[in-house]
């Protein structure tokens, strides 16, 4: 889902980046009001987290591979603007040092799986747990859920921005300028993937850390939800 | 031991594993993500390489492309296995470094 350089032509990348900046501030601001001195060990476990879910490349046989986020578990513990900043930092570092993900596209990989798959995961977990107590196996379910979806949102922006690139930059001779696969090609595939297989894996990381911290030490579950009330 | 502590020994498991990205895709014939292939590989997918993407997808030389090291191609799965593994202590060490201090930098603002 670590876009290129190169996919984006500079509308979509300069769009994306225009979103994010306020996106950023926002949620420095939010945290900055928020943020628990405890809550600081936390973040940093969180985005190490997310950096190295997001090495394990799982594959499709003869097909090609693609891999969970855990923005959700970290929305979830964190509340959806510290995650957003921890994943940010993740993504930031793995284009900067590993050119994983371009430098162009920072503001578009960061809204897919720093914010869209954030704020979807995290208000799909509180839509389906409700009032339900933070050990309630309802919890499980909830982060599951919302992993699941997240990642398959988060792939689906992603296609998106791929699809819409022929449309916007051709040559005359009519060959694409950037991402080449239209909207009909780029969804399908990048959905259908995430759909069948990469989504259950950020499902069942996000319920089984949830199912672990609910025996361990509950509290922590408990933050996100203060943040925000 | 503390939720923290043992958080972070997950953590350590998982960067111990995460060679299993490296190696599993090898063992089960799978190549790049869908999206995330060099500018190359176009000519054979569509028949020819997109201008503006050729242009910029030399726009960013990171020091440790694809997690691996310069020089190591002829070292093998294993010796990938371990670049793959200092990467993700690398690139984990800046990101929590970095996450610290935006985090002490917000506090200390109040």
């Amino acid at each position: 889902m670590h876009i290129p350089d190169g996919y984006l032509g500079p509308v979509t990348s300069a769009v994306t980046y225009a979103i994010m900046l306020p996106v950023w501030v926002i949620a420095s601001k939010i945290v900055k009001k928020t943020l628990k001195a405890k809550q600081v060990p936390l973040l940093a476990i969180g985005a190490a987290f997310s950096f190295v879910i997001m090495m394990l490349n799982v594959p499709i046989p003869g097909g090609t591979t693609g891999h969970a986020v855990g923005a959700v578990l970290v929305a979830i513990l964190l509340g959806p603007w510290a995650a957003c900043i921890a994943i940010t930092v993740a993504l930031v570092v793995q284009a900067l040092l590993f050119g994983d993900g371009g430098i162009t596209a920072i503001g578009a990989n960061c809204f897919n799986m720093a914010f869209v798959e954030v704020f979807a995961g995290y208000y799909i977990y509180r839509l389906i747990s409700g009032r339900s107590l933070i050990t309630s196996a309802r919890r499980v379910i909830a982060a599951g859920v919302a992993g699941y979806a997240a990642l398959n949102i988060a792939a689906l922006s992603t296609a998106v921005m791929f699809g819409i690139q022929p449309l916007l930059h051709k040559t005359a001779s009519g060959q694409s300028l950037y991402c080449p696969y239209g909207l009909n090609v780029a969804i399908p595939v990048m959905l259908g993937e995430h759909l069948l297989i990469f989504g259950w894996i950020e499902a069942i990381v996000t319920a089984l850390v949830v199912k672990y911290l609910q025996k361990q030490e509950p509290d922590l579950l408990g933050v996100s939800e203060e943040v925000l009330a | 031991m503390r939720t923290t502590t043992k958080l972070w020994i997950g953590v350590g498991i998982l960067i111990l594993l995460s060679p299993l990205g490296l190696i599993l895709p090898e063992r089960f014939k799978a190549g790049d993500a869908w999206g995330e292939w060099g500018a190359d590989s176009f000519k054979e997918l569509v028949g020819y390489i997109p201008k503006g993407l050729e242009k910029l997808s030399s726009f960013w030389k990171a020091p440790l492309p694809d997690y691996a090291f310069k020089g190591w191609e002829d070292k093998g799965l294993l010796g990938l296995s371990l670049a793959y593994i200092i990467s993700a202590v690398v690139g984990i060490l800046v990101t929590v470094g970095l996450v610290l201090l935006i985090g002490t930098v917000l506090r200390k603002k109040k």
